[in-house]
C-alpha cells in the first residue's frame, strides 16, 4: 500500500479503479507556409465550432441547473469573440506566414500569460479557461477525437489538471472521484466538483501513469489517497463511505418536510441572506422564509446615497422571488466600523457603541424615509418583515413606527400599493432583552442577533485574540437573556427567532427549542441539517405530563389589531 | 460623454462569468463605454481586457460612455454594476 497526499476540494470517499485521463499531445508545424489566407479560414471555421461547441456545454449546463458552470462557457464563448486579445493577435500571426495551429498556440498562450502574471490568485486561475479553448482549437484543427478519454469503466479518474470543457463533458455515472496533480482551489473543476460534491484531490504531486488500473481509495477527510490500500483502511474507509451516502440521502429527503419535533413542537427553520443573489440558495436549501436580509449590501454598493427606487429594485426581486416566503429586510445597520464615504460620519473612540444603525437613521429621517419607502412599496410584492436595529428603548420602536406610519400615508396619497407587512426588532443589546416586555408591545416579532448581544453582555470583542481564554459563547447570563427575551415575547403574542450565529449551533438548538423559539434563521447550508436534527427531538422530556408542546407562534393579524388598540394601564406603566 | 463611478463589492471583483454578462449587455449599445482603473482602461466589450485590469473587491472604476444612445448605455451599466459587482 502506498499513501500520497494532496489538498481536499471536497470532503467524502471514492473507492474504485484509478484511470489516467491523458489529453492528446500536438507536433506544432514550425514552418511558414505561403496560403495566408487558407490558414484564417481554418482558423475561423475552428474558432467557430469550438464557439459552438462551447455554446452547446452552456446549454447542457443550463438544461441540468448548474447556473454556475454554464456561465464559464458562455464566458469562454464570447472570450472567442474577443478581437483585442485573441482574434487579432493570432490573425497577426498568421500574416507573417505561421499555421492556423502555431497562431493558436502563440496567441492564446500570451493571453494565458496575461492572466498568469496578475495578482490575485482568482485571476491567475483564468489562465486555465484561455488554456482549455487553445485545446479545443488544437483539436478541432487537427481533427482528434476527444470523446473516449475516460473509459467505459466507473472509475477515479486520475490528471495532470482538468480544462472546465474536459471536467463538464466526463460522464458523471462514471466518475467516482478526481485526482490533479496541478489545479488550483479556484479553479472551476474545484468549484464544479464543490456543487457536485465530487471526492476531488488537487495537487496530489506523485500522481504518477503507473497507477492507471490500480484499486485505490480517495480519502477526502484525510486529503490523501491510498493505492492498492490493505484491508484494514478498505474496510473502514467502505464503512464511512456507506455512512456519508445515507446522511446525504437522508438530508435530500428532508426537503419538503415540516420542521417539527418528534412530540410535535414545530419551528420555523429561515435563511440569513446578504442580497438578491442569494435568493437560489434559499429556495435550494429549502429554507421556510429569510429570517435576515442585511440592507447594507444596498449601501455600501453605492457610490452615493442610493436612491428609492434602487432599493425598491433590489428589495422587490428578493420579496417576488421568495413569495409567499416571510422575508425579513433589516433596515440599515450601516455606522462607526462600517464606514461609508457619502455619509460623511466622523470617526469614533468606541465604535461598537457610536453612532450606527437606527441611531443614523431616527437622526437622518430623509435617509430613513427612503429605504422605508423602497420597503412599504416593495412589500405588494411579497411577504416582508421590517425590521429595525440596534434598539435599548421603546421610544426609539414608537418613532421607527410613526415615520414608517408617515412613509404608508404619503405612498397612499401618490396612490402606490403597498402590501401587508409585519414590524419587528432586533434584541442585540441587553438593554432590549431586559425590556423586551415593554418593547414586544410595540412590534410583531423579536430576532436576536446573538453575536452583539454576546460581545455588549459579556464586554467582549470578539475579534481580539487576546480575550479568547475570557470568551464563551454561551455564558450563562446571555443564555439567560435569550431565554427571558423569548418568554417575554409570548407573554405580548410577538413571535421570537433567533438570527445570529448561535442559531445554528448544535449545541444549543434543543435548549432554544424548549424555551419555545419561534424560529432559527442559519446560513442556508446550515438548513437541512438543523431540520433533521429538530426531526430527531423528543422534547416531551422537559414536560410534566399534562403540558402540551409550545404553541405555534401567533399569527400576525391577530397581533396588528390588537397592536392598534389604545394602550391600557400595564402600557402605559412601561412606556 | 456620460460618466459614473463604482465600488466593486464582489468579493471575487470583475470575474469571468458576470464580465461575460457584462459585455453582453455592452454590446447592446451602440455607445462606446470604456472602464477606467488608476492608469488602466478596456473597453466594455473587451472581455479579456476588461478581466485583465483585475479590478477588485473595494477598487472604485470610473467608466465612461460616448455614443449616440450614451444616455440609456450608461443607466443600464450601472444597473447592472450594482446587480452582479
Amino acid at each position: 500500500m502506498q499513501t500520497f497526499k494532496g489538498t481536499k476540494i471536497v470532503n467524502g470517499i471514492a473507492i474504485g479503479k484509478i484511470k489516467i485521463y491523458k489529453a492528446p499531445v500536438y507536433e506544432i508545424n514550425e514552418e511558414l507556409i505561403t496560403d495566408i489566407a487558407a490558414e484564417i479560414d481554418r482558423f475561423e471555421a475552428a474558432r467557430v465550432k469550438v464557439q459552438e461547441d462551447q455554446n452547446a456545454l452552456y446549454e447542457k449546463e443550463m438544461k441540468e441547473g448548474h447556473k454556475d458552470t454554464a456561465g464559464i462557457f458562455e464566458a469562454h464563448a464570447m472570450m472567442l469573440d474577443d478581437e483585442d486579445s485573441l482574434i487579432d493577435p493570432c490573425k497577426e500571426i498568421m500574416a507573417e506566414g505561421h499555421t492556423a495551429e502555431y497562431a493558436v498556440r502563440e496567441g492564446f498562450e500570451a493571453a494565458a500569460e496575461m492572466f498568469r502574471g496578475m495578482e490575485d490568485p482568482y485571476f491567475q486561475a483564468r489562465s486555465a479557461d484561455v488554456i482549455d479553448l487553445k485545446n479545443a482549437m488544437l483539436d478541432v484543427l487537427f481533427g482528434a477525437d476527444t470523446a473516449n478519454l475516460q473509459g467505459t469503466e466507473p472509475a477515479i479518474l486520475v490528471a495532470e489538471d482538468l480544462a472546465p470543457s474536459e471536467t463538464v463533458k466526463l460522464d458523471k455515472s462514471l466518475l467516482l472521484g478526481l485526482v490533479t496533480r496541478q489545479g488550483s482551489s479556484n479553479s472551476h473543476t474545484a468549484i464544479l466538483a464543490r456543487s457536485m460534491n465530487w471526492p476531488t484531490l488537487i495537487q496530489c504531486h506523485d500522481v504518477a501513469d503507473d497507477w492507471d488500473g490500480k484499486f485505490a481509495i480517495l480519502d477526502g477527510y484525510n486529503s490523501c489517497i491510498y493505492i492498492e490500500p490493505e484491508q484494514k483502511i478498505i474496510d473502514e474507509l467502505s464503512a464511512k463511505q456507506k455512512a456519508d451516502r445515507e446522511k446525504e440521502a437522508k438530508l435530500q429527503e428532508l426537503k419538503g418536510k415540516p420542521s417539527v419535533t418528534k412530540d410535535g413542537q414545530k419551528v420555523r427553520l429561515y435563511a440569513n441572506i446578504g442580497g438578491p443573489k442569494d435568493v437560489n440558495a434559499v429556495i435550494e436549501n429549502d429554507a421556510e422564509g429569510v429570517g435576515l436580509f442585511r440592507s447594507e449590501f444596498v449601501y455600501l454598493n453605492s457610490k452615493t446615497d442610493p436612491t428609492e427606487d434602487e432599493q425598491f429594485a433590489a428589495y422587490k426581486k428578493v420579496l417576488e422571488g421568495l413569495a409567499p416566503r416571510l422575508v425579513v429586510i433589516r433596515t440599515c445597520d450601516i455606522g462607526a466600523d462600517k464606514t461609508i464615504d457619502y455619509m460623511n460620519l466622523d470617526k469614533e473612540e468606541n465604535p461598537a457603541l457610536g453612532f450606527r444603525a437606527i441611531r443614523i437613521c431616527l437622526s437622518r429621517p430623509d435617509f430613513f424615509k427612503r429605504q422605508l419607502r423602497a420597503l412599504l412599496r416593495a412589500s405588494a410584492y411579497g411577504n416582508l418583515g421590517i425590521m429595525f436595529p440596534m434598539i435599548i428603548s421603546k421610544w426609539e420602536v414608537v418613532e421607527c413606527k410613526k415615520i414608517l406610519e408617515e412613509c404608508r400615508k404619503e405612498l397612499e396619497a401618490e396612490g402606490v400599493k403597498v402590501g401587508k407587512y409585519e414590524i419587528g426588532i432586533m434584541i442585540e443589546t441587553p438593554a432590549a432583552a431586559l425590556c423586551a416586555d415593554e418593547l414586544a408591545e410595540e412590534v410583531d416579532f423579536f430576532s436576536l442577533g446573538t453575536n452583539d448581544l454576546t460581545q455588549y453582555t459579556c464586554a467582549i470583542d470578539r475579534q481580539s485574540a487576546n480575550l479568547e481564554r475570557f470568551a464563551n459563547t454561551h455564558h450563562p447570563a446571555l443564555l439567560r437573556l435569550i431565554r427571558e427575551t423569548i418568554e417575554a415575547g409570548h407573554r405580548h403574542n410577538t413571535w421570537v427567532g433567533i438570527c445570529g450565529e448561535l442559531g445554528a449551533d448544535p449545541t444549543l438548538s434543543e435548549e432554544f427549542l424548549k424555551w419555545g423559539v419561534d424560529e432559527l434563521s442559519v446560513n442556508p447550508k446550515s438548513i437541512l441539517p438543523l431540520r433533521e436534527r429538530v426531526r430527531n427531538m423528543d422534547l416531551s422530556k422537559y414536560r410534566t405530563p399534562k403540558e402540551e408542546p409550545k404553541p405555534e407562534a401567533k399569527k400576525v393579524e391577530a397581533k396588528k389589531v390588537e397592536a392598534e388598540k389604545p394602550k391600557g394601564l400595564f402600557g402605559r406603566l412601561f412606556g | 460623454m456620460k460618466e459614473f463611478k463604482y465600488v466593486i463589492t464582489d468579493p471575487v471583483g470583475i470575474h469571468a462569468r458576470p464580465a461575460g454578462l457584462l459585455v453582453k449587455e455592452a454590446k447592446n449599445f451602440k455607445s462606446t463605454a470604456t472602464f477606467i482603473k488608476g492608469e488602466k482602461s478596456a473597453k466594455a466589450t473587451a472581455l479579456m481586457k476588461l478581466m485583465g485590469m483585475g479590478i477588485k473587491q473595494g477598487d472604485e472604476v470610473l467608466i465612461q460612455v460616448e455614443g449616440e444612445d450614451e444616455e440609456a448605455c450608461a443607466a443600464a451599466l450601472e444597473k447592472f454594476m450594482k446587480e452582479n459587482f
